[in-house]
């Protein structure tokens, strides 16, 4: 035994027994027949996902908190009051919510493996998302003509960061998809199709939750 | 883009309709894949988890020393009376940078480097969910690192203490670069700590061993599954907080303006949301090491051992509800204060439950006073009494008084040095034979243990009188006249203290000492030196590339014992007794090898995508056109990474010299 070499090493008794210094050591076997789990059964990719978003929770947390301290802040500038326009941005969230029926439409096509079907639902996802976008940034540019800019006020700041988050993630989000729908029309996608599409799926619903959560709080409950 | 990843628990050609679309060249993305097996570039490009533990672990030893060096100039400042080693416009960068560095760059790097080693051989994987986002977060922490201390070299490195309280950060105080390299640094060393959390927790839930349920798991796996989890809800929480900071100094938003209305409480908040679990995301891997190495060196199982799993996972769930207690002295209101108190003292509860459970693992063992034991003892004794002196802080009106002393230097000192240092070490001098094949030096070991203990007592030891004493963290310079006289003299104390620092440095040269000399004339190491008890050790050491020959099936907590030992009747009643040697049951492995192992492909996209955020970041500062191009290489390496598989097919591969393809690994 290679131990030997070693000065220190504790030795079994002489026997050649170590005592059970504690009943833990007793052997447990599990049935053999009922293999217990080991995997979460969902894929990796899948679950690593899901923890992504989760941790995405935090951040949007952090930054609606933000907002939250700090939409009474505009002493002297335009807040809240003044500058929604409420039916625009009510128009904009709906096509940002139709754009999660378009994804779901784009799943189930590529899990029923119709590259066809896929790549034009993917498309109109991406068609709405950047109609979003698009309205957001004429959202923005009214703000800004209208004195109130990004370091205007603490409610500016916080606006414009906390909105601005969520148009960086749908912008990613139409890029991905954009991006998807060109790999998928070269066949070149490494890995389970289907399951990519579901991937990018799971994103662009998150996004969309988090804008309902910040159009209720940040629109439709007065400061 | 990071996310869509082959799953590399059944390496093999990507699964479905794909691969009848996917021409050799194709599944390239843009380059050939690096395919060398030796040299720098099979460090640079690597996946594989055990040389991504090692670059971790190596890079963060040396920010430990950088930080080490730190505190040595910061002791020498306050060895005397109106000294002038240091101005006090350096002397705040020192500190701030020790914090800074000890934290970031040194604790939760090298505990990642060590759960990246261990975990996949602890639950009998052959390596992580991700491997090319494992890379990619060691790229992400190094640059990070790197970027982060270059502000020593452009202006000035951050000044305002590690938790760059508002306003004092803002630009009219803090005039240099140094805070924005802080907050730019930290968003990268965050997406590294985000991405091997995603990483690690996958591993652990989806890629053990066969018969490995989570109540089966060594318990340092454990422990790194809680600090992922507090991880990956914590890291979001202080890059929101940067992300402020940053817009404030660079763009200039106003949210930490007070004449503008801003409340600072805003950025005491988010910051601690996350620094409390942060603390956790410290101490408990070393909490886990401590308890893999007290049962092998007790010849003993841990006591209690579910006790111990669900302590961990109590430390983590109540670590979110006591950040408020950092905040007592900033006036929250009665309420604020009795609540966060209470909670803060509720979690000396899971705390002590692990200090009894390690001490009854103890009580009535053969116990072996290796360095790696003495070490785990150590963070016993010494993590006791940083935990003692932190109760004392939840008691608000108590706190009240200890806020911004040295008081508090002490404590967390000795649960930050007495803990997770003294657990990292007890890991390194336990799992070295493991990485390297050889032991280190037990006489050298027991110079640094005993070095380091006697230095780390002295040094911050005398920091409780200091505190009590008044005097505030932070103080550049004391005079003469006000040092006091008798037993309370604050200028004695603070020479004990300094030199203590002496002390406790040459402790850890002792160490480098050690590994140097290990390196050059270190004995081999037996296969199963310490009569071990997890998976890990059923491998050679150091281990394979593919980790294990054949998956290991397992049958019992800690399984690797159990292996080695059976239960037999005896005249005296039931006795293990040892029934196959470490020798044995390797041969058994090598006997029973898998045929085909694909291993993860090495991968460029890693380190380019890494490299392209201290570049966007030096823009920030800078100029934007450094960030246009590191957003365009940013681009290249996602689409890169993106289009090509985890595992490269085959045909990707250089023809096979004389019959076997490079990554085909025949029974040996």
């Amino acid at each position: 035994m290679s131990e030997a070499t070693l000065t220190e090493t504790p030795t079994p008794d002489d026997d050649g027994v170590v005592e059970t210094a504690d009943h833990g050591t007793h052997i447990e076997y599990t049935d053999d027949h009922g293999h217990p789990e080991t995997t979460t059964g969902l894929s990796n990719n899948k679950l690593g996902m899901w923890l992504f978003l989760g941790s995405e929770c935090l951040l949007f947390g952090g930054l609606i908190s933000t907002y939250m301290l700090y939409r009474g802040r505009h002493t002297g500038t335009p807040g809240p009051a003044q500058l929604w326009d409420i039916p625009l941005t009510s128009v904009s969230s709906f096509v940002l919510l139709m754009s999660s029926l378009t994804m779901v439409l784009a799943v189930s096509a590529a899990q029923q493996r119709d590259d066809r079907q896929t790549i034009v639902w993917l498309s109109v996802t991406a068609l709405l998302g950047s109609t979003f976008v698009g309205a957001q940034v004429y959202e923005f540019t009214s703000f800004y003509h209208e004195g109130v800019g990004f370091t205007t006020s603490l409610f500016s700041s916080s606006f414009f960061t906390l909105t601005g988050f969520h148009g960086i993630h749908v912008t990613v989000g139409i890029i991905l998809l954009m991006s998807l729908v060109g790999i998928i029309s070269r066949s070149e996608v490494p890995g389970d199709k289907a399951e990519v599409v579901e991937l990018i799926g799971l994103y662009w619903h998150f996004v969309d939750i988090v804008w309902i959560v910040i159009f209720t709080l940040v629109y439709l409950i007065p400061a | 883009m990071a996310i869509i990843e082959q799953p590399s628990a059944v390496p093999a050609l990507p699964t479905g309709d794909v691969p009848q679309f996917v021409t050799p060249a194709s599944s390239y993305g843009v380059f050939r894949r690096p395919v060398t097996t030796t040299g720098w570039r099979s460090w640079i490009f690597t996946v594989d988890h055990k040389k991504l533990g090692l670059m971790y672990a190596v890079s963060a030893t040396f920010f430990f020393l950088v930080g080490g060096i730190e505190a040595l100039l910061i002791r020498t400042q306050l060895l005397s009376p109106d000294n002038t080693v240091l101005s006090a416009s350096v002397y705040n960068q020192m500190f701030t940078m020790h914090a800074t560095t000890m934290i970031f760059l040194f604790v939760m790097p090298v505990t990642t480097g060590l759960a990246n080693y261990f975990v996949p051989l602890q639950i009998g994987a052959r390596d992580v969910a991700f491997p090319r986002m494992n890379a990619f977060g060691f790229w992400c922490f190094l640059f990070g690192g790197i970027f982060l201390n270059t502000s020593w070299l452009l202006g000035g490195a951050a000044d305002d203490s590690w938790f760059i309280y508002q306003p004092n950060a803002n630009a009219l105080f803090s005039p240099t670069h140094g805070v924005d390299f802080w907050s730019l640094g930290l968003q990268i060393t965050g997406i590294a700590s985000l991405t091997s959390a995603l990483n690690l927790i996958v591993t652990v839930l989806n890629m053990r061993a066969p018969g490995m349920t989570l109540m089966k798991m060594p318990i340092f796996t454990w422990m790194v599954l809680v600090v992922q989890f507090l991880l990956v809800f914590a890291i979001p929480v202080i890059t929101v907080a940067l992300f402020l900071l940053m817009f404030q100094r660079v763009f200039g938003a106003q949210f930490f303006n007070v004449d503008a209305g801003a409340d600072p409480l805003l950025w005491q908040h988010l910051f601690w949301i996350f620094g409390h679990p942060e603390v956790y995301i410290l101490i408990l891997p070393s909490f886990g090491i401590v308890s893999e190495v007290l049962p092998v060196f007790s010849r003993k199982p841990l006591f209690g051992y579910k006790f111990v799993v669900f302590s961990g996972a109590a430390i983590g769930f109540i670590g979110w509800g006591v950040w408020a207690h950092h905040m007592f002295a900033s006036g929250l209101g009665p309420v604020s204060v009795a609540v966060f108190s209470v909670s803060t003292m509720l979690i000396a509860i899971p705390t002590g439950v692990k200090i009894v459970n390690w001490t009854l693992t103890m009580w009535g063992g053969k116990l072996w006073f290796s360095t790696a034991m003495l070490f785990a003892i150590g963070l016993i004794v010494e993590f006791t009494i940083g935990g003692l002196s932190g109760v004392t802080h939840a008691v608000s009106p108590s706190d009240t008084q200890q806020t911004d002393t040295y008081y508090i230097v002490a404590h967390f000192h000795y649960v930050l040095f007495g803990g997770a240092v003294f657990g990292i070490f007890a890991g390194f001098y336990y799992w070295w034979p493991k990485v390297f094949g050889k032991m280190l030096s037990e006489t050298l070991g027991k110079w640094n243990f005993w070095l380091m203990v006697i230095g780390m007592n002295l040094t911050f030891g005398p920091m409780h009188i200091l505190g009590l004493q008044g005097q505030p963290r932070r103080m550049v310079v004391y005079p003469e006249k006000l040092t006091g006289e008798g037993f309370f003299n604050l200028h004695f104390w603070n020479s004990v203290a300094s030199i203590g620092s002496y002390i406790l440095a040459i402790g850890v040269f002792m160490f480098l000492v050690n590994v140097w000399h290990t390196t050059r004339k270190g004995a081999p190491s037996p296969l199963d030196p310490w009569d071990a008890r997890s998976l890990e050790w059923l491998t050679t050491n150091p281990p394979k590339e593919h980790n294990f020959d054949t998956i290991p099936h397992v049958h019992a907590l800690d399984e690797y014992f159990h292996l080695k030992y059976e239960e037999v009747d005896t005249d005296a009643g039931p006795r293990l007794v040892k029934v196959r040697t470490a020798e044995e049951l390797q041969a058994e492995q090598e006997a029973n090898a898998d045929k085909h192992i694909h291993m993860p492909s090495p991968s460029y996209w890693p380190i380019v995508l890494a490299i392209a955020l201290p570049i966007m970041a030096y823009g920030i500062i800078y100029s934007i056109v450094l960030t246009v191009i590191g957003g365009a290489i940013l681009l290249l390496a996602a689409y890169g990474w993106a289009l090509e598989p985890s595992t490269a097919p085959e045909s990707d591969y250089d023809p096979p010299e004389g019959g076997s393809p490079t990554k085909e690994l025949a029974s040996v």
